[in-house]
């Protein structure tokens, strides 16, 4: 049955952290924030980012979303927190790099790594990469 | 209803394929219909033997492709009983056509106070153009509440439709919910406060008969591509004294009578709205479409749907955590059916769906403004046409199941 497929995908570690997303809410003291949408598919993601000494201190986020836009987000979140600015950014890069099927090393990715699935399913690269998005954003939007 | 017995569905070799290991299920149809091999074959032909400019030379292919281009517009006309061929306006889509009527005649006759009155159902592309003309003329935009089943409420039209209501917009057959709404009724109430009826006919001219001049409509709008044709070509049907009345809204060749330095006087109708080289083999593979169409009869087409509707929804309204949208009785709901799994974003499930070869459209089908009336953000939704069967309807239902096993499981 070809909806094995699926597996690919779906990992086990992905279903997980859409059920139970880490990092889920806001934060009251954010330094960093973003609100970004994917109009085709009418999803919303708002990422709240501290930013302390050119470190993410603290991150959360919120919003609607499919399963592998949330848990992409909920990956993010682990990946980057304590990582110094440029760190994250680099993150940014790699994971973009990774989805879009080009050799990069995803060692620091952590758990998102398990995301490179994704680019078997063009349709979907844009869930797995909002969260990102929305990192790169956050980071260039202090308020 | 089976595939044995569908003597359509050979026309249709894209069908015939393979997608992600399976057999291709082709439920996208109210985004865009396959093309039958009759009209993939009539476009080359077009272009290998007639090919040349309409209206504008005296030599033979420019004859023959002109008598092609206008035989089109007759058949389109008589396809949905408009009084005079020139009421049919070649455009690039519903889309187009509506923006059509709302730059020319919107523009013209829109002012401040007046009220636009829409529903809540619609596209886009009947809601952004009015939206847009209400706030450059400080005119009102309402909207017609549904009634629980999805229908465009009377009740409420009535207390909508007032002396200031100028122009009613309302989509025929619903691009969601698999509604037809009550087009005849809310023409009449429009007319008797003095408002013209626009109609977008997207979903319901490739569906079921439509007579323009029976629903007794002030404009019509729909797409060539949602009924056999090529994308890039729709049609505008206004009756022909409004159309006679309206300013053109773009300029150039064909739409000109004779041009002077310092004005121009433009040319009859149907062309005054045809600015420009128009889509002249989609114009005339449409025509190729209606015939095709014909041949089989929009009422039999119609209960063709009806039947497989019959069979699918009770199917669908049987999976237990299926959220159905419209209609619950099979009678009243159209072959365009919208659904969510519990708990699952429609995005995963089309996905699914997509890995069992089944093609459905998954998001907010551009209705935002519906899915915040109806409380949701996004939902799949499969549409079936006269080429699809009964087995495709199974496979639809059984890799629903599978796929809702799949995430309530994570097991296969
Ligand atoms: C009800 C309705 N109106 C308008 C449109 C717009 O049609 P088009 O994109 O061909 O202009 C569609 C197609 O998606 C539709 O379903």
């Amino acid at each position: 049955m070809a909806l094995s497929k699926l597996d690919n995908l779906y990992r086990q570690v992905i279903l997980d952290h859409s059920a139970h997303p880490h990092h889920h809410g806001q934060l009251d003291d954010s330094t960093n924030q973003i609100e970004l949408k994917n109009p085709t598919c009418g999803d919303v993601l708002q990422l709240d980012v501290k930013v302390e000494d050119n470190k993410i201190t603290d991150i959360a986020f919120s919003g609607y979303g499919c399963t592998i836009s949330q848990a992409s987000a909920s990956m993010m979140t682990d990946a980057v927190l304590n990582k110094d600015v440029s760190v994250a950014e680099d993150m940014v890069e790699d994971f973009s790099n990774m989805i879009l099927g080009e050799k990069t090393d995803t060692g620091i990715l952590q758990d998102a790594a398990i995301l490179k699935g994704v680019s078997q399913f063009p349709a979907r690269i844009k869930c797995a990469t909002l969260a990102w998005k929305a990192l790169h954003k956050a980071l260039n939007n202090k308020q | 209803m089976d595939n044995k017995n569908n003597q359509w569905r050979k026309d249709f070799p894209i069908l015939d394929q393979v997608v992600n290991d399976e057999q291709l299920v082709y439920l996208d149809n109210a985004a865009t219909t396959q093309k039958p091999q009759q009209i993939i074959d009539d476009i080359m032909a077009f272009y290998q033997n007639d090919n040349a400019n309409v209206h504008r030379g005296v030599h033979t292919l420019a004859e023959r492709s002109t008598e092609q281009f206008e035989e089109a517009r007759s058949k389109i006309q008589q396809f949905i009983n408009a009084k005079h061929s020139d009421e049919i306006i070649y455009t690039k889509g519903t889309t187009d056509s509506l923006n059509i009527i709302a730059r020319s005649y919107g523009e013209q006759n829109i002012q401040a106070g007046d009220e636009i009155v829409i529903s809540y159902l619609e596209h886009h592309s009947n809601l952004i153009p009015w939206q847009q003309l209400a706030l450059k003329k400080h005119a009102t935009l309402k909207y017609i509440d549904l009634d629980e089943d999805g229908f465009v409420d009377l009740n409420d039209a009535k207390k909508k439709i007032t002396d200031k209501t100028k122009i009613v917009s309302i989509a025929h057959v619903s691009n969601v919910l698999g509604v037809i709404n009550p087009i005849k009724q809310l023409a009449k109430l429009a007319h008797q406060h003095g408002a013209v009826m626009v109609v977008d006919g997207a979903q319901s001219v490739p569906y079921m008969p439509v007579d323009v001049q029976d629903l007794d409509c002030d404009f019509l709008a729909f797409s060539g591509h949602k009924m056999l044709g090529p994308t890039g070509l729709g049609i505008l049907y206004g009756k022909e004294d409004l159309l006679n009345s309206m300013p053109p809204v773009d300029y150039g060749g064909e739409m000109i009578s004779f041009v002077h330095l310092f004005d121009t006087t433009w040319n009859d109708l149907p062309w005054k709205f045809e600015a420009g080289t128009p889509n002249i083999a989609g114009a005339i593979a449409l025509g190729h479409a209606v015939d095709y169409l014909n041949s089989i009869g929009m009422d039999k087409i119609l209960d063709y749907e009806n039947q497989l509707v019959d069979y699918v929804l009770p199917k669908l309204q049987a999976i237990d955590d299926l959220i159905i949208y419209g209609p619950r009785d099979p009678q009243k709901h159209t072959s365009v059916i919208s659904f969510n799994l519990k708990g699952l974003h429609p995005h995963d499930l089309a996905t699914g769906l997509d890995m069992e070869g089944v093609a459905v459209r998954a998001g907010h089908h551009c209705a935002q403004p519906l899915m915040e009336y109806l409380g949701i953000k996004a939902t799949a939704r499969a549409s079936f046409y006269f080429y699809n069967t009964k087995e495709d309807a199974d496979t639809l239902v059984n890799s629903i199941v599978a796929t809702k096993e799949f995430f309530q499981n994570g097991t296969i």
